[in-house]
């Protein structure tokens, strides 16, 4: 198998190369001469970054159409809503649009597939760039048939016409040129008149996931293939004083020992016998450590002792001086995994000088520029092809393991390497989302309104990705070491730590500080919805607290404080749907909690309503039910965004109830599934029901990330309904809640 | 040489016999269904069935198999001939990400394989041992009751002639 095959020919087995655009000359000038060049609008979603239509949407001489993303598909359905939206707009049948993702030799940069951002830039993007190649090829039609654009359609692969005329797609095609500039505006299929997108369409991808297809980098087996395993570090910073490899060379099925720096693996024939390898190597190796982890104790004073930059993100004076009540709380979560259920894999192959990478990475392009750089290699030398992973929720040990892939063929020319990660590797390696701390005081005057806000958030960056090779694990690791890049804070306002910090609420005074932490205890990086979590649970967690002060009903207390109608629309939805009435009677111990964000303030709205049932003499929460609200614009895949809320608060669910990354003064001690428990069956709720908002023809808005910041809201919101009691401080463990109720 | 049999095939597999089933299956056997999560038995993503029992293949070396019938998610059906089980889960929209599903998939059958009629408390009790990080928890417990229902009906139907 040759590495210059796509993505989906190395997984299928197949053959099926994506067939270009026949490119004629005389057909690219005459198509160059009439696109006018429009007046500097920006262009729709990632036409921005990647103009030409042919880097989106191609059609085959036999009239097959491929449309191409930048995006990776990540479990979150992205493949299959980009093929309905390219189907929409060509009037073809949902299957008969075939898609090829984020691959440096295919497809368009655009940068990491995270924030919530693939259907606003790619889809926005291939819709534009589908309805545009549409009304290229009925123009086209007209000119041969010689009659009028508006007398023709499209229908199942064709523009049609009076009389019987029609004219395929692929014939069509046959003489046109792509490459040509998008236009700024496109004639988008009417909502009303929708038959593929807003539908309910069936994934791609998930036959092959449920009959043991080849669906995974993991599943990859090029020939010749070698499996390797690596031997990391016992702590951060540690160094490789001595070995003796001997022995394991000695082992059966061993091809190489490799050592750069303190950077070690082993390669076999086999994949186990890289496993016993590995660990007879790791009996050999002598390290000397000088970790020095805080003490997870005192995580929170650790944080907020730290050196910090301020930067004041909100500072409003529209009130007059604030009096009346003053309510202050703090708030914190601990570090978190990413706890992706298969550790992370990657396939390299260096062939000719050149270096093909198969990697789970959310950024192809980003993490070539990282390899090539480790490797010391022209860019150009170098291709990323995405092939789908276990579910990653951010940045995981993905692209570590591409370097180590990427680091390893580059030792052996020729032969494929696989490498994948060790449980306690993922788990000990992986870079988490940062701890953080949160202050909130307000007050509010008699009529329990809320005048004066003020709210501070301590906190790490949360991208640490690559771009720059010091990034990558192995380029850290390596004799010609590469240092980790200067940590930055994201810029408002999709921001990073302060991701969702300003409320969405209108406050007449209101002053929001992001205190920056440069020093990074831990290594860390984006984690799914970044801060948002944590500033939603914290601002959310508070406005019930600012209720019970106001003597008021949360829901209601929430839409007073607030003026966007697509919030209100959002947070009644979710409150009818639950059957949430103020002062509904409860069982003893049992209680109700209702939280609302908008993910960065400008992606999906959600709200969400949860019942909790303590056993107060264990601490234990149950969740017997929840309901969410979601309005994320126009909607693609219904059942599609259903998935991703409701994962997103089954995960979100887990992180609050359960999760923290343990460590001691050197080690991390997290290293499993037993000393980092997630959420199971026994925990999971009744029922979950999501209700999306029909929002026909708006913007996309991206749902994926939207539930997060609300469920563990809701759920602190529910305990202290439930036992009166409130907890601030992350995880919601039985212990805590068991200690606060004080039995 | 130890013999395997697998899906009804039998296999002679080179492998030493303290390997674990699951590099057998994913390395000289070719299949993908059993994955790789944590190799301590802790996540339930190499789940396999050995005579009807559901097992963690990432901690079973195959020197314990001969004689024995394994069946891998491969065993139930194929993309275009999937067995109710798969149907279910593919009706259902029962996967995100997916890893976790084959092991998933292989506990339910053999639960329904000895228990028909389980109910939704027994479903939940016997994947317990299964760890989905997508949060797709919901829509796998609708899809084993699918396929339960399914395949009674099935079973009925054959009865039934």
């Amino acid at each position: 198998m040759s590495p210059s095959l796509s993505r989906r020919a190395v997984l299928q087995g197949a053959g099926g190369l994506v067939v270009s655009f026949a490119l004629s000359p005389a057909g690219f000038a005459q198509q160059a001469a009439e696109t006018p060049q429009h007046d500097g609008a920006k262009l729709p979603g990632s036409l921005a970054e990647s103009p030409f239509l042919e880097s989106w949407i191609k059609v085959g001489a036999d009239g097959a159409v491929t449309a191409f993303t930048g995006k990776a598909e990540l479990g979150q359905g992205i493949a299959t809503a980009l093929c309905q939206i390219a189907a929409e707009e060509l009037g073809l049948p949902f299957a008969a649009v075939a898609i090829v993702t984020a691959d440096t030799g295919l497809t368009p940069n655009e940068g990491y597939t995270a924030g919530s951002h693939s259907m606003q830039d790619s889809g926005t993007a291939i819709r534009n760039a589908a309805a545009q190649l549409r009304e290229i090829l009925v123009g086209e039609a007209a000119r041969r048939l010689g009659v009028p654009a508006d007398g023709l359609w499209v229908e199942a692969g064709a523009v049609a016409g009076p009389d019987g005329a029609r004219l395929s797609y692929g014939d069509l095609a046959g003489g046109l040129s792509l490459h040509v500039q998008a236009q700024p505006t496109s004639r988008l299929t009417d909502p009303g008149r929708f038959r593929v997108m807003n539908r309910p369409v069936p994934r791609i991808d998930i036959p092959a996931k449920v009959t043991g297809g080849a669906a995974y980098v993991q599943d990859m087996r090029l020939p010749g293939m070698l499996h390797a395993r690596i031997v990391r570090p016992p702590s951060y910073g540690a160094r490789l004083t001595a070995l003796d490899s001997s022995a394991v060379e000695a082992m059966a099925g061993v091809v190489k020992v490799v050592r750069d720096g303190d950077f070690l693996a082993v390669l076999a024939e086999q994949e186990f016998q890289a496993v016993k390898a590995m660990r007879v190597l790791a009996m050999a190796a002598a390290w000397q450590e000088d970790a020095k982890l805080p003490d997870p104790a005192r995580m929170s004073e650790t944080l907020l002792a730290l050196p910090a930059q301020d930067f004041t993100i909100l500072d409003r004076h529209e009130g007059g001086a604030a009096t009346g009540t003053t309510v202050a709380a703090t708030y914190s979560r601990p570090y978190l995994s990413h706890g992706s259920i298969g550790p992370s894999c990657a396939v390299a192959l260096d062939q000719d000088g050149a270096m093909t990478v198969w990697t789970h990475t959310q950024g192809v392009y980003p993490d070539r520029k990282a390899i090539a750089e480790m490797l010391g290699r022209p860019l150009e030398r170098v291709r990323c092809i995405h092939t789908p992973g276990s579910g990653c929720y951010g940045h995981n040990g993905a692209d570590d393991a591409a370097a180590d892939a990427a680091l390893l063929a580059a030792a052996l020319p020729g032969r494929p390497v696989r490498v994948q990660w060790m449980r306690e590797q993922e788990h000990a390696w992986e870079p988490y989302g940062p701890a953080m701390v949160t202050k909130a005081r307000a007050t509010l005057d008699a009529t329990g309104r809320i005048t004066d806000w003020d709210y501070g958030v301590w906190s790490n960056t949360h991208s640490m990705r690559p771009g720059p090779a010091g990034s990558l694990l192995a380029a850290q690791h390596m004799a010609r070491a590469f240092a980790p890049p200067e940590p930055k804070p994201l810029p408002q306002p999709e921001g990073g730590g302060d991701r969702n910090g300003i409320p969405l609420y209108a406050f007449p005074n209101a002053r929001v500080v992001h205190h920056f932490l440069p020093d990074m205890p831990l290594r860390i990086s984006a984690l799914r919805s970044l801060g948002a979590q944590m500033n939603v649970f914290s601002i959310e967690s508070f406005m019930d607290e600012l209720a019970l002060a106001a003597d008021a009903d949360p829901v209601e207390f929430r839409l007073k404080h607030l003026q966007d109608p697509r919030a209100q629309d959002t947070i009644i939805a979710a409150a009818q749907a639950f059957g949430w009435e103020r002062g509904s009677p409860v069982e003893p111990d049992r209680g109700r909690g209702f939280a609302f964000a908008r993910y960065k303030n400008l992606a999906a709205y959600c709200a969400v309503a949860v019942e909790v049932a303590v056993t107060r003499e264990t601490g234990e929460v149950r969740i017997p039910r929840v309901v969410a609200a979601v309005d994320t614009g126009q909607v693609v895949n219904p059942d599609g965004v259903r998935n991703q809320i409701e994962g997103a608060i089954l995960q979100s669910m887990s992180w609050c109830l359960y999760e923290s990354v343990g460590f001691d003064a050197g080690r991390i001690t997290s290293v499993d599934w037993s000393t980092y428990p997630i959420l199971r069956f026994s925990a999971v709720p009744d029922s979950v029901e999501v209700r999306i908002i029909d929002r026909p023809g708006l913007p996309f808005l991206g749902c994926g990330e939207t539930g997060q910041g609300p469920t563990g809201a809701a759920i602190a919101n529910a305990i202290a309904d439930a036992t009166g009691q409130r907890l601030r401080d992350l995880p919601m463990t039985a212990a805590k809640v068991k200690a606060a109720i004080g039995v | 040489m130890i013999e395997l049999k697998v899906n009804g095939r039998t296999h002679s597999v080179a492998a030493d016999p303290d390997t674990p089933l699951l590099y057998v299956l994913r390395g000289e056997l070719q299949l993908n269904a059993a994955k790789y999560g944590c190799g301590l038995g802790q996540c339930g993503a190499c789940t396999v069935t050995v005579d009807g029992e559901a097992v963690f293949s990432c901690v079973t070396p195959i020197l314990l198999l001969e004689g024995k019938e394994v069946t891998t998610l491969e065993g139930l059906g194929t993309a275009e001939a999937p067995g109710p089980m798969q149907r279910a889960f593919i009706e259902e929209q029962a996967a995100q990400c997916g890893y976790c599903i084959a092991g998933m998939m292989m506990r339910a059958q053999a639960l329904l394989q000895k228990t028909p009629g389980a109910s939704d408390a027994e479903i939940r009790r016997e994947l317990e041992p299964h760890l989905c990080r997508c949060g797709t928890h919901m829509r796998i417990l609708r899809a084993v009751r699918r396929a339960a229902t399914a395949m009674q009906s099935a079973a009925a139907g054959e009865t039934g002639r």
